[in-house]
């Protein structure tokens, strides 16, 4: 690999301070599952690497009355191993569950994967669900964007030089409430989506009509996405494979997919359909306990 | 070029120093620097698991990692696996059901189960095969691969009195 410096602050002021002094040419490292390939392979170069691992901030794993708090350096691992996550906040445990293989995920963070703005990243869709609003600390000091706005293109974020995120936060479940990620891959494991839904739904006290919902697509458009006309078109409906598959079409209707290598257009705007009925239900079967 | 630093780590239950630049990876250190060529390079981006190794309990693809990143780290590797007068259940369990071919992979295999046992002493053939995604073998198919890590988990708990089969 190319040289670089590195440091390991262990405070937020000292990691900002850090990135801001490099002229854009710092990176903030945590799981480094992308990084490392990204500077060994050219695609990045730097000239420092910032660990974030070492900001209590970073690291902090919170789930109390005022919702979740998830640093952003926090691995997949200790995600989908919290109790609390499973229960609540279900839809980024199946994602922290599926990205990469074991290696990976005891070492990537969902900060990281949100980061690096794929199009097909597995916990931006889930994010997007469970409502999660992006803490950013930069030179200028800190601010907060809804997670649906932090991608702006392929590989490209609102982030500016020097900035990190710091953590994402996530409000209070409600009562009725249950969320699910799942992505259509042609494997079993260890692959990258062709498409990725991630739901959730509240519903009523007796369970048979959906209060509100929200849906978030990943690897169907050049960024993941909030499907607000799918998500919307839910509250007030009764469950029931006809509402379901409303929401499944409207979500099929707002995707521009690509054709490549993983899936054709038409796939993809087939399985769209497909896997939003899918993981409606499963965030419904959820939601009623 | 970047200083060289100093890292303290356990290898192997050792105390070891050693210097390096950051822009080397643990791999590149625990070959190169410390002698230790169990954990291979495959693929170098993090799809092979050759290179796996235990950090602190966790199995962790050391092309992916700096090696300046294992300060105070607790790292074993397959050197330290056995036990002075023999060889530990994964080791014997691969050999009993050739569970190797042309070895590359075996190392990282036996790693990625260790810590995968560690955690879940008694996994289903399903939970194996997901937890072993990570690692590739492209010589023998899965199969006795999988059936050398059902063998060992089996030894382990025989040897372990806190291993408790779940009763369905």
């Amino acid at each position: 690999m190319r040289d670089f410096e590195y440091e390991a602050p262990t405070s937020l002021a000292d990691a900002v301070g850090l990135l801001a002094r490099s002229n854009g040419n710092a990176r903030p490292l945590a799981g480094g599952t992308d990084l490392i390939d990204h500077v060994r392979t050219g695609r990045l170069s730097t000239d420092l690497i910032v660990d974030l691992k070492k900001i209590p901030e970073l690291m902090a794993l919170e789930l109390n009355d005022a919702g979740l708090r998830l640093g952003a350096a926090v691995p997949c691992y200790q995600i989908y191993s919290h109790a609390g996550i499973l229960e609540n906040y279900t839809a980024i445990a199946d994602s922290s569950n599926i990205i990469g293989g074991m290696q990976i995920q005891n070492r990537a963070s969902v900060g990281g994967n949100l980061a690096n703005a794929g199009a097909a990243a597995d916990s931006t869709p889930a994010l997007i669900a469970l409502e999660a609003t992006v803490v950013i600390q930069g030179p200028a000091g800190s601010r907060e964007i809804p997670v649906d706005q932090f991608c702006t293109g392929p590989g490209k974020n609102v982030l500016e030089p020097g900035e990190i995120i710091v953590e994402l936060k996530f409000p209070p479940r409600p009562g009725h409430s249950g969320s699910h990620y799942r992505r259509f891959i042609p494997r079993n494991e260890m692959d990258i989506a062709v498409v990725g839904v991630g739901a959730s739904v509240v519903l009523d006290e007796s369970g048979e009509n959906f209060v509100s919902a929200r849906i978030g697509l990943g690897a169907v458009a050049a960024k993941p996405f909030y499907a607000q006309e799918a998500s919307e078109l839910l509250a007030g409906q009764p469950v029931n494979d006809e509402t379901i598959k409303k929401a499944g079409e409207a979500a099929r209707s707002v995707i521009k997919p690509i054709t490549d290598m993983r899936g054709t257009e038409e796939f993809r705007l087939h399985v769209t359909g497909v896997l939003t009925e899918r993981v409606l239900k499963k965030a419904v079967e959820r939601a009623r306990g | 070029m970047a200083k060289k630093r100093i890292v303290t780590a356990t290898v192997n239950g050792r105390e070891e120093e050693f210097l390096c630049q950051p822009r080397q990876t643990l791999l590149e250190v625990l070959r190169n620097t410390l002698g230790l060529t169990g954990a291979k390079e495959g693929c170098s981006n993090g799809n092979c698991g050759a290179c796996s190794v235990v950090i602190d309990g966790k199995a962790v693809n050391t092309c992916m990692v700096l090696a300046v990143e294992a300060e105070g780290a607790n790292i074993e590797t397959i050197e330290g696996l056995a036990p002075v007068d023999g060889l530990d259940p994964l080791q014997e369990a691969f050999l009993e059901n050739a569970a190797l071919q042309c070895g590359i992979c075996t190392p990282g295999f036996i790693m990625s189960a260790k810590a995968f046992l560690d955690e879940n002493p008694n996994p289903t053939e399903e939970e194996i095969r997901f937890s072993m995604a990570g690692n590739l073998c492209r010589c023998t198919g899965y199969d006795k691969i999988v059936r050398a890590i059902q063998q060992a988990a089996e030894t382990r708990c025989a040897q372990s009195a806190s291993c408790e089969k779940e009763t369905v």
